[in-house]
C-alpha cells in the first residue's frame, strides 16, 4: 500500500479525501453491534424450514401434524395450511416482453425444484424445539429426473423445471449487430467457450429476519440482514398485500452482502406473513448449511465468445454467446444479471462491431442473481482472457495488443461499440504505473529464464486491464431495460439546533464505511467536523427513501445527492446570516462552517449559530421557515466508469499442478477518492473474492442435483495464509457525471483481478500447450491440462 | 445447525469416564476438543443421548518423558503438542505435521488423542503415528490395554477403542536426530489434506540408513510405504530418493472426491514422498 495518513480525527473542518479511520469500526470491533439475530422480543415464535433434499421430486404427501405434537410447536405449515399466505417471490427484471416467468412460492406447492426449497415450517417458542419438529413432519418424494447441466436443459427432451412453462428457455436476449460482416474479413478468427462458474456468496453474517407487529398501532416491522431495507418494503407490500405504509423495513448491523443480501427472500415473505397471523414476533436465523442452498448463487454462464482481428493486432469485432443459468426460479433481478454485463465486453477496447446473445436457462439448482460485479466480472474475464489468446495468436505481447486497441486519454468521451458513452479515463497511466510497482520487464525476464531452464515451477504474468460500470442510473436507462425500478437516491441533511448534523441516507451500508465518507462528504460542505456528523440510514422509519446499496452506487448516486442536499442547507442558511449580519445573501461568503460578510472579516456567524436562530424562530428573515434542513433527490445523469489495471504474477507447480500467487499489483482509476483508506479496503476485498473465483472457489452439482459443495470443507474461501500482501496504488481522473468527481469502487477488484490470474496461470503454461484453464484452477485441473498438452491433445 | 438434545457428564478420572460410558451404552461418546464431534452433531449426522466430556481429566492431558519414550496424554492440544520441547526434540514429525492442522483457534481446542480417535484418513496425524510406531494405551471396564499403531487404525473413522473405552495416551519412542518433514498437499492454507506424507529418515554418512514414511488420505487407514522405507535405504542424493519413491502409491487405494481423484491421488503420492523425504533427508 502506498504510504497513508491515517487518523482518527480531522485537523481542518474539510475532511474530503483524507484516510480518516472509520467511525463505525470501534463499536463493531467491540461487540457492540446489533445483528438481526440479537433482537431478542417477549413472546416471539423461532421458525425452522424443511427443505428438499431432492432437486426434482413430487410431493406425494405433506402431513406436519406430527410437528405440532411436539414440545414448545405452537403451529405448522405446509403450502396447504399457509393457503393465501403463500406469496410468491417476487423478479422485477423480465428483460424481454416474451420471458418466461414461473411462480416461486414461499413454500413449494405440490413439486419441489432444487435441493432447499422450502417444503414446511414450524413455528416453536424457542429455535431448539423447532428445529426437533421438522423431523415430526411426514413428507414422501416421489423423485423425478434433475436437470443441472444448462446444455442438456436445451436440448430437446429435457425435464423440463417448470412443466407448466413447457420450456427451459427463460428468455433470449439479442443486442448489436454486423459481426459477420466485420469478421468476413479479418486475418485472424479467434473462438473460445469459458466457462464462468458457479460461486455462493458467503458473506460473514448468515441471513436473520425478525418480523413484529408493533401492537400500538398496525404497523408491522421487519428487520432483516438485507441490503436493501427500501426496496424490500415496497416489493414485501406488493407480496403479503400489508399496505406499505404498515411496514417498517430495519437492517440492523449486516455483515456482509456481496449481492446476496440484494433479495427479497421467501424466508422473509414467510416470518412476514406469519407475523402477520400469529400476531406474534417471529424469527428465523439460517444455518450455514442452509445458507449454502437457499441463499441466491451467482455467476454461473457459459461464455462463447469470438474475436476478429487483423493480422497486425487491430481488433475488428467480438461476438458473444451466452448460456446463463437462472436456476430454478427466477428472484429478484436473476434475468437481468448477464445484461448488466452485456455492455462491458468489448471493454476499453475499439473495435467496429459487437454481436451479444444470451439465453436465461432453468435447471434444478439454486436460483442465481447479483453477486459482487454481477455480470461485469463475467464479462470482463472472457474479453480480458479472449484478448491474451488473441495475443498468443498473433504472436504479440499481450500488453502490446491491448495498447494498439484501447481508448487513449485523448479520445474521451467516448462512446463504445456496445453504446455506453465512457466520460474519462486514463488506461495509459494506469498501466505504465502498474508495470513499474511490478516490476514488468524483470518479471518477463525471469520466466524466460525458468522456461530456457526448464524449471518445474514455471512462472506467468496476467494481465487485466478492465473498466466497468457502476452506479446503475439514470432510472431513464433501466427503464428502457425493462428494470421495474429507478437508479435515483436521496438524502435529507439536518442541521440540529445544537449544531450536529444528521445526513439520511437511502443507501445501506453492510461494511462499507458509508458513515465516515458520508460524513466526509457532508463535512467538507458544511465545515462541520466528521465527529459531529451523525449518518442516518437503514430504517425505512428514520429514512424513507432511498434505493439502497448495490452495484457500487452508493457514493456514485448516492454521495451526489448528500452534496447537493448539503449545498442546498448552506442555500437556507445563508439567507438567515444575512439577516442576523444585516446584509444581503450576495454579500455573504461560506468559509470552513462560517458566514462572514465579504470584505469584512468582523463580521461574521457561524452555521450552528445559524441552526439556533432557525430553532428559535425568534428572528427569521420574512418568508423563512424555522428549522434548518435540505433534500436532494438525485438521478445521475450517466454511470461511472472506473477502470485499471492489474497485474499478477503467477507460479504454476508443473509437477502437481499447484499454483500459487506471487505478486499482485493493481493501480485503479476510481476519480477523486473520498477516503483512500476506505478505497483501499474495498479493493482488497474485492481482490480477495475475485482472485477465489480464479483459484479456489466454485460450486458445483452432481447430475442428480445434489450441491457437492455444501459446506466451507468443500467450498473453499481463501483466508489470508492465501494471499500475498497486495500492491495497490491509484491514478485520478476525475469523473464528470459525478459533481465531486468520484466513481464507484466497490465491484472493481473482484470484477478486475478474475481474469488476471488465469491469463498468468496459462501464460505460465503456454510454452508446454495449454491454451485455457477451467475455473477454479485448483491443483488436478490444471495437473489434467498439463498432461493433455503434453499428450498432444488441446487443454 | 442446532444438534439433537443429549446428556452431558464431565468425568474427572479416566476411571469415570469408563463408568459413564458403560452406564451410556451405545449410545454415549466421548468428547474431548469438539472440533470433530461438534461438527457431526450439528449436521445430526451423529446423534448420541450422553456426551462424556473428557476435555478436564488431568491425567489424559500432559507430554512427559519415559525411558526410550515421550508419552503424550490423549487430551493434550495440538497446540500444546506442537509447542512442548520434548515433542520437537524427539518426535518432531509430529510437532511439524501438528503445525499444518487447520488454524489455531482449532488447534488450541483440538487434541490429538481426539484427531487419533476420530481417524479421519484425511487427518495429518494418523500417518504419524503409523510412521512413528507409536502405541496407544486404551482404558476400558478391563482395565488398560496397549495397542500397536499397525492394530489401532481399523477402518474409515475407526479404531480399535471400543463403545465403551477412552484413549489415555500415546507413546512414541524417542527418535532424537532424525532428519523429519511432513509434506501436506492441499487446496488452501486451513484445508484437509487431499494427501499427505510424513517422512522421518535417520541418515548416516550422509546416506539413508532408516526410513519412515507414512501417508495421509490414500487409503481408509494411515499407510506405511514399506516398499519405499526399504528402496531409501542408501540412498545419497535427491536422484536417488526419487527414484525410491516411484513405488509410493502401491498398495494404496485412494478414493476419488470433487477435490481429487484416484489417479490424481496416486500421482501426488509419488511426488509428494519424493519430496518429503528429500526435505527429511535434506537433499
Ligand atoms: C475447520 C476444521 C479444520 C480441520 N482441519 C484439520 C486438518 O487440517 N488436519 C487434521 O488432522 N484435523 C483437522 N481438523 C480436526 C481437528 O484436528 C480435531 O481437533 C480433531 O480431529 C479432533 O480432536 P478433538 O479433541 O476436538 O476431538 P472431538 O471432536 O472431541 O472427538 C472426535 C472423535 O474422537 C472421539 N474421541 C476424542 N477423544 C477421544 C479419546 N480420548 N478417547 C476415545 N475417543 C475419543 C470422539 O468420541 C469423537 O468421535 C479440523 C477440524 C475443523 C473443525
Amino acid at each position: 500500500m502506498t504510504q497513508m495518513d491515517v487518523t482518527n480525527t480531522t485537523e481542518t473542518p474539510t475532511a474530503l479525501g483524507r484516510p480518516i479511520r472509520r467511525k463505525e469500526d470501534a463499536r463493531l470491533l467491540h461487540g457492540q453491534t446489533n445483528w438481526t439475530d440479537n433482537i431478542q422480543l417477549p413472546g416471539t415464535l423461532h421458525m425452522a424450514i424443511l427443505r428438499s433434499p431432492m432437486a426434482h421430486a413430487r410431493i406425494t404427501k405433506l402431513d406436519v401434524s406430527g410437528a405440532l405434537k411436539m414440545p414448545n410447536v405452537v403451529a405448522a405449515y405446509g403450502a396447504a395450511e399457509l393457503g393465501d399466505l403463500n406469496g410468491s417471490v417476487p423478479c422485477v427484471w423480465p428483460v424481454t416482453d416474451d420471458i418466461v416467468m414461473p411462480g416461486f412460492p414461499a413454500l413449494a406447492i405440490d413439486k419441489v425444484r432444487h435441493v432447499g426449497d422450502c417444503v414446511a415450517v414450524v413455528l416453536a417458542t424457542d429455535a431448539v424445539h423447532a428445529a426437533d419438529a421438522l423431523e415430526a413432519i411426514e413428507v414422501d418424494y416421489e423423485p423425478l429426473p434433475a436437470v443441472v447441466n444448462m446444455e442438456s436443459a436445451i436440448a430437446d427432451g429435457s425435464t423440463i423445471v417448470h412443466d407448466d412453462k413447457g420450456t427451459n428457455t427463460c428468455y433470449v436476449y439479442n443486442l448489436g449487430g454486423g459481426y459477420d460482416e466485420v469478421a468476413a474479413k479479418a486475418d485472424v478468427i479467434v473462438k473460445r467457450r469459458f466457462i464462468n462458474q458457479r460461486l455462493i456468496p458467503a458473506f460473514m453474517e448468515p441471513r436473520a429476519v425478525v418480523a413484529a407487529p408493533m401492537g400500538m398501532s398496525d404497523e408491522i416491522t421487519i428487520w432483516t440482514s438485507t441490503q436493501i431495507p427500501h426496496i424490500l418494503r415496497v416489493l414485501l407490500a406488493l407480496v403479503t398485500g400489508i399496505p406499505e405504509n404498515n411496514l417498517r423495513v430495519v437492517a440492523p448491523d449486516v455483515g456482509g452482502g456481496f449481492g446476496g443480501k440484494l433479495q427479497c427472500y421467501r424466508e422473509e415473505i414467510l416470518v412476514t406473513q406469519l407475523a402477520r397471523k400469529l400476531g406474534r414476533p417471529v424469527k428465523w436465523t439460517e444455518t450455514r448449511s442452509e445458507d449454502m442452498v437457499a441463499t441466491h448463487h451467482g455467476r454461473d454462464q457459459i461464455q462463447d465468445i469470438e474475436i476478429a482481428a487483423t493480422s497486425d493486432g487491430k481488433m475488428l469485432g467480438l461476438k458473444v454467446t451466452l448460456l446463463a443459468n437462472m436456476g430454478a426460479y427466477l428472484q429478484i433481478i436473476t434475468p437481468g444479471v448477464p445484461l448488466l454485463g452485456m455492455f462491458m465486453y468489448p471493454a476499453i477496447y475499439k473495435m467496429d462491431a459487437y454481436d451479444f446473445k444470451c439465453t436465461g436457462v432453468f435447471t434444478n439448482t439454486t436460483p442465481t442473481d447479483a453477486y459482487r460485479g454481477a455480470g461485469r466480472p463475467e464479462a470482463t474475464y472472457a474479453i480480458e482472457r479472449i484478448v491474451d489468446e488473441l495475443a498468443a495468436e498473433l504472436g504479440m505481447e499481450p500488453m502490446e495488443l491491448r495498447k494498439k486497441n484501447w481508448i487513449t486519454h485523448e479520445e474521451f468521451p467516448f462512446t463504445t461499440v456496445a453504446g455506453l458513452t465512457y466520460d474519462t479515463g486514463n488506461y495509459e497511466a494506469a498501466t505504465a504505473r502498474a508495470m513499474e510497482l511490478f516490476d514488468y520487464d524483470g518479471l518477463r525476464a525471469e520466466q524466460a529464464q525458468r522456461r530456457a531452464s526448464g524449471d518445474p515451477v514455471q512462472l506467468g504474468i496476467g494481465i487485466s486491464t478492465f473498466t466497468e460500470m457502476c452506479g446503475l442510473a439514470p432510472s431513464r436507462t433501466l427503464g428502457a431495460l425493462k428494470y421495474v425500478a429507478g437508479g435515483w437516491e436521496h438524502c435529507t441533511v439536518r442541521l440540529l439546533p445544537t449544531g450536529k448534523v444528521e445526513v439520511v441516507t437511502g443507501t445501506s451500508p453492510h461494511g462499507q464505511g458509508h458513515e465516515t465518507a458520508w460524513s466526509q462528504i457532508a463535512s467538507s460542505v458544511l465545515g462541520v467536523p466528521v465527529e459531529d456528523i451523525e449518518v442516518i440510514h437503514s430504517d425505512t422509519g428514520r429514512s424513507p427513501y432511498g434505493m439502497d446499496t448495490y452495484g457500487s452506487r452508493s457514493l456514485a448516486v448516492g454521495g451526489q445527492a448528500i452534496k447537493k442536499a448539503a449545498d442546498r442547507l448552506v442555500e437556507k442558511a445563508k439567507v438567515i446570516a444575512a439577516h442576523q449580519l444585516e446584509c444581503s445573501p450576495e454579500d455573504i461568503e461560506f468559509v470552513e462552517g462560517v458566514f462572514r460578510v465579504k470584505g469584512d472579516p468582523e463580521k461574521v456567524q457561524p452555521l450552528a449559530a445559524v441552526a439556533f436562530e432557525a430553532f428559535t424562530g425568534h428572528n427569521l428573515p420574512p418568508g423563512v421557515e424555522p428549522t434548518l434542513s435540505a433534500e436532494a433527490t438525485v438521478d445521475p445523469e450517466d454511470f461511472s466508469y472506473p477502470h485499471g489495471t492489474h497485474l499478477a504474477a503467477m507460479e504454476v507447480d508443473t509437477e502437481t499442478g499447484k499454483v500459487t500467487l506471487r505478486k499482485y499489483v493493481c493501480v485503479d482509476d476510481v476519480g477523486v477518492q473520498v477516503n483512500p483508506m476506505i478505497v483501499e479496503g474495498q479493493v482488497h476485498g474485492g481482490l480477495a473474492q475475485g482472485i477465489a473465483q480464479a483459484m479456489f472457489e466454485g460450486a458445483s452439482y452432481d447430475e442428480d442435483g445434489n450441491l457437492q459443495t455444501a459446506s466451507f470443507a468443500d467450498y473453499l474461501l481463501p483466508s489470508a495464509m492465501d494471499l500475498p500482501s497486495f500492491i495497490t496504488d491509484t491514478t485520478c481522473t476525475p469523473s464528470t457525471t459525478h459533481p465531486l468527481g468520484t466513481k464507484g469502487v466497490g465491484e472493481a477488484g473482484a470484477i478486475a483481478s478474475t481474469p488476471a490470474i488465469i491469463n498468468g496461470v496459462v501464460d505460465a503454461l503456454r510454452p508446454l500447450g495449454v491454451t485455457d484453464i477451467n475455473m477454479p484452477a485448483a491443483p488436478m485441473t490444471v495437473w489434467r491440462a498439463i498432461q493433455a498438452a503434453k499428450a498432444g491433445g488441446a487443454a | 445447525m442446532i444438534p439433537v438434545a443429549f446428556d452431558y457428564v464431565r468425568p474427572s478420572t479416566v476411571d469415570e469416564a469408563v463408568a459413564a460410558l458403560v452406564a451410556g451404552g451405545e449410545d454415549a461418546k466421548v468428547m474431548v476438543g469438539g472440533q470433530s464431534l461438534m461438527p457431526v452433531l450439528r449436521l445430526r449426522l451423529g446423534a448420541p443421548s450422553l456426551i462424556v466430556d473428557c476435555s478436564r481429566i488431568d491425567e489424559m492431558i500432559g507430554i512427559r518423558e519415559e525411558g526410550d519414550s515421550i508419552v503424550i496424554g490423549a487430551g493434550t492440544t495440538h497446540h500444546a503438542v506442537m509447542n512442548n520441547d520434548l515433542v520437537k526434540r524427539y518426535v518432531t514429525l509430529l510437532a511439524q505435521a501438528t503445525a499444518t492442522v487447520a488454524d489455531p483457534q482449532i488447534r488450541h481446542r483440538g487434541t490429538m488423542g481426539g484427531s487419533l480417535a476420530h481417524a479421519d484418513p484425511a487427518g495429518d496425524l494418523p500417518a504419524v503415528a503409523a510412521a512413528l510406531d507409536a502405541t496407544f494405551t486404551i482404558a476400558g471396564p478391563g482395565g488398560r490395554r496397549t495397542v500397536a499403531a499397525s492394530d489401532f487404525f481399523v477402518d474409515y473413522f475407526t479404531t480399535a477403542v471400543g463403545d465403551d473405552e477412552v484413549l489415555a495416551s500415546v507413546s512414541f519412542p524417542k527418535r532424537e536426530g532424525w532428519g523429519s518433514h511432513y509434506e501436506k498437499f492441499n487446496r488452501t492454507a486451513q484445508a484437509w489434506a487431499i494427501v499427505g506424507v510424513a517422512a522421518a529418515v535417520r541418515m548416516e554418512g550422509g546416506r539413508i540408513a532408516e526410513a519412515r514414511i507414512g501417508l495421509t488420505n490414500v487409503g481408509t487407514t494411515p499407510i506405511r510405504a514399506r516398499s519405499v522405507e526399504a528402496a531409501l535405504v542408501g540412498a545419497a542424493d535427491a536422484a536417488a530418493i526419487a527414484a525410491a519413491s516411484e513405488s509410493a502409491a502401491d498398495g494404496t487405494a485412494p478414493t476419488t472426491d470433487i477435490h481429487a481423484d484416484a489417479e490424481y491421488r496416486s500421482h501426488l503420492t509419488r511426488v509428494l514422498t519424493k519430496r518429503a523425504v528429500q526435505k527429511a533427508a535434506g537433499m
